[in-house]
């Protein structure tokens, strides 16, 4: 018998193994996400806590649960649920009814998530798809704000920004920080994008989808910004208020729902950005980036057919 | 088939909402609440009733080539009496119902029943079919409707169920609500026919 050990290994592709895998790629997620978490925490305190712990339990278990009644393989381990949970939780307000955070974490799961198939057959992102059931379902407990620390009832920014200014709008460096009102984990620029940069070195998510997001509504506000003679604080209030970091770094890039070619992830950024503006200064909501993203999350499967790259040494059809 | 069989198979064995998926138009429009449901399944029983007598009746003498203008013609005849009826007799209804009470007229299932039933077979057989089918298509109205109802209103037929504190699901009673109330309860009948099978 000759040694095995010295003959040629015959498989199939890939033969290029990356150590990544779904729970470690998941597992960086969340480490992306404590900054914000800990200045949720620091912010909103109980207020805070209580909600992130009823979203990511009811997430779990509605998962772990659904699984089991729909004989697949119970995939708990793999961390997406808990991402979904605290996604969830910091697209709420401060405060939120308990009951309720945990019926659209029930939601986010079950209808958002494993009726469609389970991880990475879901059309919507998930945590969204929780949100925008809350908030169609209970709207005034969703539009209930606290400021920050002192924990009274206020207006966000950018609800100030649609009413008029009728109350003082937080500096730059008060949204810049996180010291404004707003749900629990989006109101810190700095935090997100910590999150967001540990993300892109360690390359889970892709620059092009948050930088043409956020340069696009960063552009659109500018130009309508002048036109108004607001000047040059006005596109950066647009874009270090309401969820648009969170939603740009965390939302929209996620692996399923977003597009898979270069081009389209850009064209998905630019999409986003624009439906975001335009809901924000023509639509009846002060902020739009949740269904903005849920809108492109429709079109993905649609801008990944049609940017699909040119197979090497086929010529283009003479259609 | 037994008569007894043409009139339960449309409740359960071939429920046009619910293992058909029939009439899905009007059972996402109006199943905002129980009174609705009950109104909207008792207008389509009225008109398929008449309707399945009237072609039953004329399916000798309708000639072949031009049978489903005539079926149109003889449901919709149906439809507007029960509209001026309903106008009439119970014009809360008439106006929550809206425009769905026209639109019976092109309703799947009627012309469905007339077309695969009613032209093929005798007077009493196809009001025992009417029937089934239109007792079938309320009952699932009112399951759907009662769902979306005490979920998304807090009520059942206008009654309210929980205190003056209790918040119901206002997405429920709105449009996502229909599909999502639907889609579950057909799939949770899908399930259990799988183990009953």
């Amino acid at each position: 018998m000759k040694n095995q050990e010295n003959l040629l290994v015959i498989s199939s592709s890939p033969h290029v193994h990356a150590p990544d895998s779904v729970p470690s790629a998941m597992r960086d997620v969340l480490i992306a996400l404590i900054p914000a978490f800990l200045l949720s925490l620091y912010y909103f305190r109980f207020e805070s806590l209580f909600v992130i712990i009823t979203c990511v339990a009811a997430a779990a278990l509605s998962e772990m649960i659904c699984q089991k009644i729909m004989k697949r393989e119970v995939t708990i381990t793999d961390n997406s649920a808990i991402i979904t949970g605290v996604l969830l939780a910091f697209c709420l307000p401060p405060g939120f009814p308990l009951w309720m955070a945990a019926i659209g974490a029930v939601v986010s799961i079950v209808i958002g998530k494993q009726f469609f198939g389970g991880l990475g057959y879901n059309i919507f992102n998930p945590a969204l798809i929780g949100r925008a059931f809350l908030v169609a379902s209970w709207p005034l407990a969703m539009t209930t704000w606290l400021a920050p620390i002192d924990g009274v009832s206020t207006a966000t920014p950018l609800g100030i920004l649609k009413e008029g200014a009728a109350q003082q709008l937080p500096t730059l460096i008060d949204a810049f920080t996180g010291n404004i009102a707003g749900s629990l984990g989006e109101t810190s620029v700095i935090a997100l994008l910590i999150g967001g940069a540990y993300l892109l070195y360690k390359r889970h998510i892709d620059w092009r989808i948050p930088f043409t997001y956020i340069g696009t509504v960063f552009v659109i506000t500018a130009l309508v910004g002048f036109s108004n003679g607001e000047g040059l604080w006005y596109p950066f209030f647009h874009i270090f208020t309401g969820g648009l970091m969170l939603g740009a770094f965390f939302m929209a890039t996620d692996w399923v729902t977003s597009p898979i070619t270069k081009k389209g992830r850009i064209i998905f950024g630019l999409g986003c950005g624009l439906l975001t503006v335009l809901i924000r200064l023509k639509g009846g909501y002060p902020e739009g980036v949740c269904y903005s993203i849920l809108l492109m999350n429709i079109l993905t499967p649609l801008i990944d057919r049609y940017t699909k790259d040119r197979v090497f040494g086929r010529v283009k059809s003479h259609a | 088939m037994s008569l007894a069989k043409e009139f339960s198979k449309g409740i359960v064995s071939d429920n046009p909402l619910f293992r058909l998926t029939l009439g899905m138009c009007p059972s996402l429009a109006i199943t905002t609440s129980v009174a609705n449901g009950i109104g909207m399944g008792a207008a389509f029983t009225a008109v398929l009733l008449a309707s399945n007598i009237a072609i039953s009746l004329l399916r000798k003498i309708i000639p072949d080539s031009i049978r489903i203008p005539c079926y149109i013609v003889i449901i919709a005849s149906f439809v507007t009496i029960t509209e001026m009826v309903m106008h009439a007799y119970a014009p809360a209804l008439f106006k929550s119902l809206g425009i769905f009470i026209p639109l019976i007229v092109v309703n799947c299932i009627i012309l469905g029943r007339a077309e695969a039933f009613a032209s093929k077979n005798g007077v009493f057989a196809s009001v025992l079919d009417a029937l089934g089918m239109g007792v079938g298509y309320t009952l699932a109205l009112v399951i759907v409707s009662t769902v979306r109802e005490v979920l998304g209103a807090g009520t059942f037929y206008g009654i309210p169920l929980g205190g003056a504190s209790a918040q119901s699901a206002l997405i429920m009673i709105l449009p996502p609500g229909g599909f999502i109330a639907l889609g579950c309860i057909l799939a949770l009948l899908n399930k259990l026919q799988n183990k009953t099978r």
